[in-house]
Formats: C-alpha cells, sequence, structure tokens
C-alpha cells in the first residue's frame, strides 16, 4: 500500500522521523506495510475488530447500564521501540521498583529515610493512601509491590519520562497479552521474521512471583485471584489472570477466616488459601480493619496477613508510594537507597505543599497541568493550557484549601505512532505502561500496554474515554534481551 | 472447586439446554400446525404449558396466539425462560466463570448469544422461525460438543453435565406430559384416534423420531412413551439423563454404586433405582400423567438438594450465601 504524506506536527513521532523517513526501529516494518496491497490494511483491522468481539475482550464502563460491555478498541499499527533504547528503560523500572519497595517497607518499619531527612515526614505522614494499620507489617521476602504498572511518555525532546507509578491495582496488562494474540492471528505476514520479544511467559512469571511470596513454611501454596466481581471495569482481566494461571477467581463471599487462616469454600469443603491476589482497594479488603461498610472484602482478612498466614499482593499499604506528592521525591528515594542516579526521570512537577512551589503553581496555573495527588484514572486535573478562567480560579481556590493535595507539572506532548483512521494513516498521541513484577527477582515485560488517543490532538488515552490501544514490539535486534531477571540482594530483609 | 462457580457452570449448562429445548418446541409446533384447520392451526396453548410459563404469559399477553406465542417464547426478556433470557443468562453465568471454561467454549457462547440478540431484530423472522430455531439448535450443540471436547472431564465438567441432563430429563418430562395428555387422554385408548402425524412430530420434538423407529418401527403410543420416559440408550429420554447425572454425581463426591454421602446423592438413586425397576405397563396403570407429574416433584427436590449440598454450604463461623437463580417451571 501508498503511504498517504504522514507528518506529525511538534511532537516526537515513534516511527518517523522529521525528514518523513521512518526511523531505523520502524524500517524494515514500513518496508514490510508497503508491500501490503491497497486496502488490505482496513481489512484486516476489521477482522480483528470482529475477533475481539467474538472473543468477548471488553471493558466495563462505569457510569452506563450495569455490565454494559464495551469491545476493548485495538490498532493494528504497533508502536516499535529499538532493543538498546529498551535495555535503558529495564533497567530504570528494575530500579525504581527496587527502591520505591525499600522505601514502602522502610515507611512501615525502620522510618529511616524521615530520621535521615531525605523526604519530609509530614508528607508521608499526611499521605491519604498511608495505611496505619500497616504499621510494622514485614511482608514474605521484603515485597510489598509485587505487580506494579509504571506511566511512561515521551516529550518532544525524545527522552522518556516516569509519568506516575501505579502500585494499587495497576490494569492493563491483559491487553498487551490479548493485543499480541490478535496482532499474530490478523497480522502474520508483518509479525513475521520481526523478531520481536516475546511477551507471552508473563502469566507464568506472574505465577512465579506470587507463590514465591507465600507465607514461610507453605510448600505447596494456593494462589487466587480476589475480583470484585463481574461489575469491575477491570474484570475481564481478572478472569483473564485466573484463567491463565490455573487458579481460582474467588469474590469475597468465596472466602471466610478460621482458626487464623483463610478459606475457600468448595463443592468439597474449605480449602486454604495461601496468596491472594486482590484486585480491591485497600480501603474494602476487610471491614473489620478498613470501611466497615464494605460488602467485598473478607472479615479479618488483615488479621490473618500480619500473622504473616497469608500473602496479599499488592500488600496493603503500597499506594503511600503512588500517592503524587511522593512521586515528586522518587528520584531522592532511588538515592537514598541504591545511592544512584535515577535512570530514567521524572516529569518536573512542583509540589503545592511547598511555598515557593505553589506560589510559582498559582502564578502560573494557565501553563501547567494540575493534579489531585491522590486520584487515579485522570479524575479531577486541570488542564492547565485548555481551561478557563473559572475553571483554573476554582483550581486556585483548592490549592490554597487543601494545598498538600495538589501537584503540577509542565503540560508535555506526548509522542504519536501512524494509527489507522478511516483508510489513513495518522498522527495520534501515545503512552506506555510496561508491568513489572517483583517476587524474589524483578521481571520487566518487554513492551506495555500502549495506550492511544484516537481523536485527532487529544492527549487523554484513557479507555473510559476514547482511548485504545496497540501492541508494542521491543525489537531484538538478532540478539536475545538482557537476561530478564536479576536478583537484587538488598530485597531480602535487611 | 468453589462452590459459587460450581452453581455457575451448573446454570450455565441448564439455561443453554432450556433455550435449545424451547427453540425445538417452537420448531415442531410450527411445522404441526402449518397446512392444519383452523382449529389445530391455532394450537399453540401447549407450547406455552411445555415451558411451564402459562401465569406469566396469560399476565402479559392473555389470550394465546401464534404470533404471541413465539414472541414470548423466543424474544422476551420479561419471560425469564424465553431464548433470548437463556441465552443472556448463560452468558452472565458464564462471565463470572470465565476462567475456567475452555476459551473456545467462551467464545462460542459468545457467539451464541450474539447471534440470538441481532435475531431479535430481524424483521419477519417469526413469520418463519424455523431457520432460526435450527440456528439455536445447532449453536447448542456446538457449546456442547466444545466443552466435552476440550473440557477436562473433572468436576466442573461433571456439574456441567449434571445441570444439562437434570434440564434435558425435565423438558422430555414436559413434552411427554403435554403432548400425550392431549392427544390421548386414556393411553388405554389405543387405535382410537392414533395420528401418526401427530405423533411422529411428538418424537420429533425431542429429536427422537429415527432413533424411535430403528427400536421399534411402528409408532404405537406406550412404546412412544417407553422410548422417551424409560429408555438407557436414548440420550434425551428421562431415564437416560438420570442415569447419567447420577453417574457425575458420583464422580464428583466419589461415593461408590448403591451408596450415597448426601441428600441430593439420595434423592437422585431413589429417583433412578425406581426407574431402573419399572415398566410402561406399570406407568399407565398408575396413570401417565401422575407419574411424570410425581417424576417432576421429586426432580424439583433433587434439584434443591444439589443447590443446598455443593453451592450453598453452611460453614460453622460463616453466614451461606444465597444463590439469587432459582428453577422456574
Amino acid at each position: 500500500m501508498r503511504l498517504a504524506p504522514y507528518q506529525s506536527v511538534d511532537c516526537f513521532d515513534e516511527m518517523f522521523a522529521p525528514d518523513g523517513q521512518p526511523r531505523p526501529s520502524g524500517k524494515k516494518f514500513v518496508e514490510r506495510l508497503q508491500t501490503l496491497t491497497e486496502g488490505s490494511l482496513q481489512q484486516r483491522q476489521k477482522a480483528a475488530e470482529i475477533s475481539l468481539q467474538n472473543m468477548g475482550i471488553t471493558f466495563n464502563v462505569y457510569g452506563h447500564e450495569a455490565g454494559t460491555e464495551k469491545v476493548w478498541p485495538f490498532d493494528l499499527l504497533p508502536r516499535i521501540i529499538d532493543a538498546h533504547e529498551w535495555e535503558v528503560v529495564e533497567s530504570g523500572l528494575k530500579q525504581r521498583i527496587h527502591a520505591l519497595n525499600l522505601f514502602i517497607n522502610d515507611v512501615y518499619n525502620d522510618c529511616k529515610i524521615f530520621k535521615d531527612k531525605a523526604v519530609p515526614e509530614d508528607l508521608i505522614r499526611s499521605s491519604k493512601t498511608l495505611r496505619q494499620q500497616c504499621q510494622g507489617y514485614q511482608p514474605p521476602q521484603g515485597v510489598w509491590c509485587h505487580i506494579t504498572g509504571v506511566d511512561l511518555i515521551r516529550d518532544r525532546d525524545g527522552q522518556i519520562y516516569v509519568l506516575e507509578d501505579n502500585l494499587r491495582c495497576p490494569s492493563g496488562v491483559s491487553y498487551v497479552l490479548e493485543n499480541r494474540e490478535l496482532m499474530k492471528r490478523t497480522f502474520a505476514p508483518v509479525f513475521q521474521g520481526m523478531s520481536v520479544a516475546p511477551i507471552e511467559d508473563y502469566n507464568e512469571q506472574l505465577l512465579k512471583t506470587l507463590l514465591d511470596c507465600a507465607p514461610e513454611g507453605v510448600s505447596d501454596p494456593t494462589a487466587v485471584v480476589l475480583t470484585p466481581g463481574i461489575y469491575n471495569s477491570a474484570y475481564f482481566e481478572h478472569t483473564f489472570l485466573a484463567q491463565q494461571m490455573g487458579v481460582e477467581l474467588v469474590q469475597g463471599t468465596d472466602l471466610f477466616v478460621e482458626d487464623g487462616y483463610v478459606f475457600m469454600k468448595t463443592t468439597q469443603g474449605p480449602r486454604r488459601v495461601d496468596v491472594i491476589y486482590r484486585r480491591i482497594d485497600d480501603d474494602f479488603l476487610d471491614p473489620k480493619c478498613f470501611r466497615s461498610d464494605s460488602a467485598l472484602g473478607v472479615e479479618n482478612l488483615m488479621e490473618v496477613c500480619r500473622a504473616g498466614r497469608v500473602t496479599l499482593a499488592n500488600a496493603p499499604g503500597t499506594g503511600v508510594a503512588d500517592d503524587k506528592a511522593v512521586y515528586a521525591y522518587v528520584p531522592q528515594i532511588i538515592k537514598y537507597y541504591l545511592g544512584e542516579e535515577a535512570i530514567l526521570p521524572n516529569v518536573p512537577t512542583y509540589l503545592c505543599s511547598e511555598q515557593k512551589q505553589r506560589d510559582h503553581v498559582l502564578g502560573n496555573l494557565d501553563q501547567l497541568v494540575v493534579k489531585p495527588t491522590n486520584e487515579s484514572g485522570g479524575y479531577g486535573i486541570l488542564m492547565g493550557p485548555q481551561s478557563s478562567q473559572a475553571e483554573r480560579d476554582k483550581c486556585a481556590d483548592a490549592i490554597r484549601a487543601n494545598p498538600r493535595e495538589w501537584i503540577a507539572q509542565p503540560m508535555l506532548k506526548l509522542s504519536t505512532v501512524p494509527t489507522l483512521i478511516g483508510d489513513q494513516l495518522c498522527p495520534r498521541h501515545v503512552d506506555l505502561r510496561p508491568f513489572v513484577l517483583c517476587g524474589k527477582d524483578i521481571y520487566v515485560m518487554p513492551g506495555g500496554l500502549t495506550r492511544v488517543a484516537l481523536r485527532e490532538g487529544s492527549m487523554v488515552v484513557n479507555s473510559s474515554q476514547g482511548g485504545g490501544s496497540k501492541d508494542t514490539w521491543i525489537l531484538r535486534n538478532g540478539h536475545a534481551l538482557s537476561d530478564p531477571h536479576f536478583s537484587p540482594a538488598a530485597l531480602e530483609k535487611n | 472447586m468453589l462452590s459459587r462457580v460450581a452453581s455457575s457452570v451448573y446454570w450455565l449448562s441448564r439455561y443453554v439446554e432450556r433455550a435449545e429445548n424451547v427453540a425445538r418446541f417452537i420448531d415442531v409446533n410450527y411445522n404441526l400446525t402449518l397446512g392444519e384447520t383452523d382449529t389445530l392451526a391455532n394450537q399453540w396453548a401447549p407450547l406455552v404449558y411445555t415451558t411451564g410459563d402459562q401465569a406469566p404469559y396469560e399476565e402479559l399477553y392473555g389470550e394465546p396466539t401464534r404470533e404471541n406465542v413465539l414472541k414470548f417464547l423466543s424474544f422476551d426478556k420479561k419471560n425469564p425462560n424465553s431464548i433470548i433470557s437463556c441465552v443472556s443468562l448463560a452468558r452472565e453465568n458464564a462471565r463470572t466463570i470465565r476462567e475456567i471454561i475452555p476459551t473456545v467454549v467462551w467464545e462460542q457462547l459468545n457467539q451464541f448469544y450474539f447471534m440470538v440478540r441481532s435475531a431479535a431484530s430481524e424483521p419477519g423472522l417469526m413469520d418463519q422461525p424455523q431457520d432460526f430455531c435450527e440456528r439455536v439448535r445447532l449453536a447448542s450443540h456446538m457449546l456442547v460438543g466444545a466443552t466435552d471436547a476440550t473440557m477436562s472431564h473433572g468436576e466442573a465438567w461433571h456439574f456441567s453435565r449434571t445441570g444439562r441432563l437434570i434440564e434435558r430429563a425435565d423438558k422430555t418430562s414436559r413434552i411427554v406430559d403435554v403432548q400425550y395428555y392431549i392427544l390421548l387422554p386414556d393411553a388405554r385408548d389405543v387405535g382410537s384416534a392414533l395420528d401418526v402425524v401427530r405423533w411422529s412430530a411428538l418424537l420429533r420434538s425431542a429429536s427422537a423420531l429415527a432413533m424411535y423407529r430403528r427400536q421399534y418401527g411402528k409408532i404405537t403410543p406406550s412404546r412412544v412413551a417407553d422410548f422417551l420416559i424409560l429408555d438407557t440408550q436414548f440420550p434425551r429420554a428421562m431415564h437416560f439423563c438420570l442415569r447419567k447425572a447420577q453417574q457425575s454425581l458420583r464422580y464428583i463426591t466419589g461415593s461408590t454404586a448403591g451408596t450415597f454421602q448426601n441428600l441430593a446423592e439420595q434423592r437422585m438413586g431413589l429417583l433412578c433405582s425406581n426407574m431402573d425397576y419399572t415398566s410402561i405397563d406399570d406407568i399407565i396403570d398408575q396413570g401417565l400423567h401422575q407419574y411424570i407429574d410425581g417424576f417432576q416433584k421429586q426432580l424439583n427436590l433433587v434439584g434443591e438438594a444439589i443447590q443446598d449440598v455443593f453451592f450453598t454450604p453452611q460453614y460453622q463461623s460463616q453466614a451461606s450465601s444465597t444463590q439469587t437463580q432459582s428453577q422456574t417451571g
């Protein structure tokens, strides 16, 4: 097929250099694309959409009729990343998760980082995601954040930045795996021989991570996935992961606590559970410990967890490290625990809790993106340059009333990837969420979820707001990627 | 396996089987009424009796007309036993247990659901429902086939089979009861007003005509009843269904033949052994309708016991979770 003039304006395009030539990483792919007959890309895109519908790959949208499923929007053109660049990302992510893990453990135990004044204590103490109930808790293997989804973006300058750490219940990995499967089904001739790093062992790695962190002394641990149920927006993912790992998918009502252990109700009587990959927020885990009105969780679950008789992944309280105000300190956190500079930079961030920075934010609201520190999913954000005076005034009042709750960042221009819109390739903005598993080792999935804003010019990539997704290819450049595992000795109890 | 999952897999099968049976009923009745005189052309009431939903039907539509009955049984979401309701419920159950069903089974059910949903808005479909009924029957068979061919024949599969066979036994008993009653109020009246067309239609609604012919040749009422009630080799016969369901329960609990470990197995065993040692003459002597009525009551008790024993077990310190699905009809 002929590639019509394609031009990305004022930002970094992942596939094409500013002179219109494909970048080295995309060269082979673009050549193959050109050998396709006219219309065949559209045909394959259509086939992919039918497949998605038949396979029932859907997500639920809140605020619609209960149980409304939408088919996962998928674009056939992949995002391609070169192996050498990926090696940097991979080691940066390992470094980051390693440090965050040590940080969380420290926060709930020795508090050395406060005593050494590397991070202000009151900032952490005032975090809404700090869980007093976890004070003194020591999870098996010292692991708090078993599963992390880190949001990365590439700015105009070509640099990859960490935008956000998602340490609570990050979603999306099932779509990464399904996207790949779909690519292979519908786009085989283009996929073949491209030497794309495989991601198919993620489920195996996840199971291993969970079992590695079972309570001590359990020889043949039983792991389960705990879901809030069929109306949760990520329900598809919960079933997918349980199925792929071959473990039970349980709801709160399937579990109960007795004699200090957690059991599930089976047709053959109670059966003990050792590891729970919970996809329920902290607040809903245990009505005896957190919110008493929660019907999703299990009574006395936290007691069993604290006694070391069940492992929760991620551990309750990990959210303290994805507070966006704490995010600003991650480079210092890395430095403090590992004595290294951060490999992956943060997006410059202004903390409204600091007076000087707050003044700067209040004086430049029309140029900044202001975010609440504790929301996820893109809620409550002010996009300065696109906002009205009234919105900015309202935001300024909110910041003054509660400065701790707000941060601000410069408006970034996300990079673009060619995307099939109608019968044309058009530049559309993307981000990337790789997934990191932390057990006895740290594993980084090669690639991750590339989310794409399907509307022209939009940088909103959330699927609930019309975003789509793409397959992410990490090219191996003819050699295998570095060993995906390493054993950070410092993860052992220090 | 999880009690909740066992319940879902059981009901998933029941609902699919129910949808298939409703499609069979519609198909056969439609073919029967074609070319009949006016009185017989209006024989749509028995169809509603067969599914056991006459009360909700009367409330929604009043008199049974062809158009309304077809609508009620196929696409009316207010009828919990319509084809579309059954397939939706089956899919909802499947959605809660996707992690344990093979992907091909889920995809098959998913396509089944989309097929029924889009059929509901096809104009003129109900003027000629045969094609739709055929699609439903095939979709159900594909699902059962995919399940048998790709799912480990372990506990979940046995719960699935139990659900399907209990549903099927119930529906076959309704076919025999209603049609037999209408065709021949007194089974002793052999030779009085035998209408071979209608008797073959009855067999056809259970896909049993060809198998019956091989077994008995000529059609006689008591043999038809014998075949559909007591045959141990025909897979839609009541006796066959119960024997296989009993085997599945034994697999689940590990009980040996002739023993039981819980109320579900006990009731199932009683019902089965009664069928093992009865004959069609005994049944006709006691009254066919009475026999079927008793059978359905006992089958319902078996279903309730399965619910209590496996799906809502009582644990000492925990209130039981209650099932919201109920068996209707």
